[in-house]
């Protein structure tokens, strides 16, 4: 197996891609957008060049389905799988897209069901409010990438603002526009959530803490975001039902959240914030 | 998110005694940054020999602030002999208990806590001795030796919730395992007997029961032992372990590591398709 670095700003390394495009390639799997940091991967000329050379293609698409635009009718796409609860149908559900042509081996097995793709009986209304959900999507992607993709730049650059030794995590050009990953040095994740708790604002962070394992995100380490930073990183995710209201009052409540951890945390000398930015 | 007692979330969300004591004469500062975890422990001892003032400093999660937090309080007013005897199980159970993998977060109050008495009596405050064994971390040897002693551990999973060395790469998971064995073999002198295949097999399936089978059955997956050859186990998948091809590596690693830990370190598992 074959990983593929990511730069700096969390950008794949298409040359070191296409270099790892061989003959002895079964199948390339290329998320579409990071989970972590939002930004975007160029999965249809990634998926272009595997076809070039006859090799199966897949992509997570989670992070990316209703959010920004896929028409698997003009790609060359081979697999794509997407989750339903990150469009807002009910939880459990989700697909897998196989192109038509395209060699495929069940994971479970045991009925006939969806033609002997996949064993067990259908959740009905659940893939009803899939399609539901698909459908409200696609006619709300418009309000999607205008006002949550608004929400979402206010609040982050008012947190940069507001917090000194803040930074941004990933590129922004290419970027879904509901996700923003922020590094809050000297403070730990875990702590940061838990504070976020008391007000009630959800986010998620990429420290160890949180999950029981001992290092902090590997997408934040494949970046090469230091430790003194990655520790402390949340990820914030917008809807279009968050309104500017809720965004303000996060706003308003994050610095101080983050103040109160740096006033425990050893690390933290406000005077010598200038040298310590960087680190 | 981790279950925490009421009194692990009340010293986090309010912690005592947060900065430093300005005229500190026990100063212990331990973790580092990378690490993801740090405590700077500043006491005041009084001429009685008591401890006066204690205070805190914590880069950490919320079991680490409070378990910093709980330190503090516990120490007030205790005599320094009183105060070496505080060990990282005290503290953990003054919180009424931490999740295991968050008790590293006390052992760091006890290694701050030795640091500071040390630097009272004027003790050179030593290097770190013995060996890194975790890079990753920069565990040492004695350290992982003494959270054995203290805590009666018995595997490399528990080493990590109370040192965090093994919690990184990896790389040094067979010397912790060696670690392990010196220790729990000077607890008990005499060397482990050969095991008759009856005891062999009672363990085994003892070990599938209580240490392997939970964890598969969190993925559906299921194991069933069909037969131990000298020191040959033969198991066959079952539930969604048969049909994940996935799971393939980490089946047998999971299956073949448990029991050379807990039963006999000779073990190989073999899979049969049965």
């Amino acid at each position: 197996m074959t990983e593929i670095p990511v730069n700096k700003e969390g950008q794949l390394d298409m040359d070191r891609y296409k270099e790892s495009l061989t003959r002895d390639t079964a199948i390339v799997s290329l998320m579409w957008a990071n989970n972590e940091t939002g930004v975007i991967f160029p999965v249809e000329e990634a998926a272009q060049m595997a076809r070039e050379r006859g090799i199966v293609f897949h992509t997570d698409a989670v992070q990316a389905v209703g959010k920004i635009p896929i028409d698997m009718k003009n790609n060359t796409i081979d697999m794509l799988s997407l989750s339903g609860h990150k469009l807002h149908a009910p939880k459990g559900t989700g697909v897998l897209y196989v192109r038509k042509g395209t060699r495929f081996s069940p994971f479970l097995i045991g009925g006939h069901q969806e033609k002997g793709r996949r064993g067990g009986t259908e959740n009905t209304a659940s893939i009803i409010g899939l399609g539901k959900a698909c459908d409200l999507a696609a006619r709300n992607m418009e309000e999607e990438n205008a006002r949550v993709k608004y929400l979402r730049d206010k609040l982050e650059k008012e947190i940069l603002d507001r917090v000194p030794n803040s930074r941004l995590n990933g590129e922004t050009l290419n970027r879904l526009p509901n996700t923003t990953n922020i590094s809050f040095e000297f403070v730990e994740g875990e702590a940061i959530l838990l504070l976020m708790d008391e007000f009630g604002i959800c986010g998620s962070s990429g420290s160890a803490c949180t999950s029981g394992s001992l290092q902090p995100s590997h997408v934040l380490r494949a970046m090469g975001v230091p430790f003194t930073m990655a520790h402390g990183s949340i990820r914030f995710s917008m809807s279009i039902y968050n309104t500017e209201e809720e965004i303000d009052f996060v706003i308003d409540k994050i610095p101080s959240i983050i103040e109160k951890l740096r006033n425990l945390s050893p690390y933290w000398k406000p005077d010598e914030q200038a040298c310590a930015t960087g680190a | 998110m981790w279950e925490y007692t009421d009194k692990v979330k009340e010293h986090f969300l309010k912690p005592r005694n947060a900065g430093e004591v300005e005229d500190a004469n026990a100063v212990g500062e331990v973790g580092s940054m990378a690490c993801g975890d740090a405590l700077k422990l500043s006491l005041r001892v009084d001429e009685n020999g008591k401890v006066a003032d204690a205070k805190f400093q914590t880069f950490g999660c919320a079991s680490a602030i409070a378990s910093a937090s709980a330190l503090t309080e516990m120490l007030k007013g205790k005599t320094v002999d009183e105060a070496e005897n505080i060990t990282n199980q005290d503290i953990a159970d003054f919180l009424g208990g931490l999740p295991k993998e968050k008790m590293h977060c006390s052992v760091l109050g006890r290694q701050a806590l030795e640091q500071a008495l040390a630097d009272y009596k004027g003790e050179h405050v030593k290097e770190k001795e013995g060996e890194i064994v975790c890079e990753c971390f920069g565990v040492t040897d004695l350290e992982i030796e003494k959270a054995i002693r203290e805590n009666d551990l018995s595997t490399v999973e528990e080493v990590t919730n109370y040192t965090k060395a093994g919690g990184g790469c990896e790389n040094c998971h067979d010397a912790i395992r060696e670690i392990i064995t010196m220790v729990r073999a000077e607890e008990k002198p005499v060397a482990k007997p050969k095991l008759t295949n009856i005891q062999k097999i009672r363990m085994i399936e003892e070990t599938i029961e209580g240490e392997i089978r939970p964890s598969l059955k969190q993925d559906g997956g299921d194991v069933e032992l069909i037969d131990v050859i000298g020191n040959r186990v033969l198991v066959a998948k079952r539930g969604t372990c048969a049909v994940c091809q996935a799971s393939e590596q980490t089946f047998k690693n999971l299956v073949e590591s448990k029991l050379q830990e807990l039963v006999w370190p000779e073990l190989v598992v073999e899979e049969v398709s049965q």
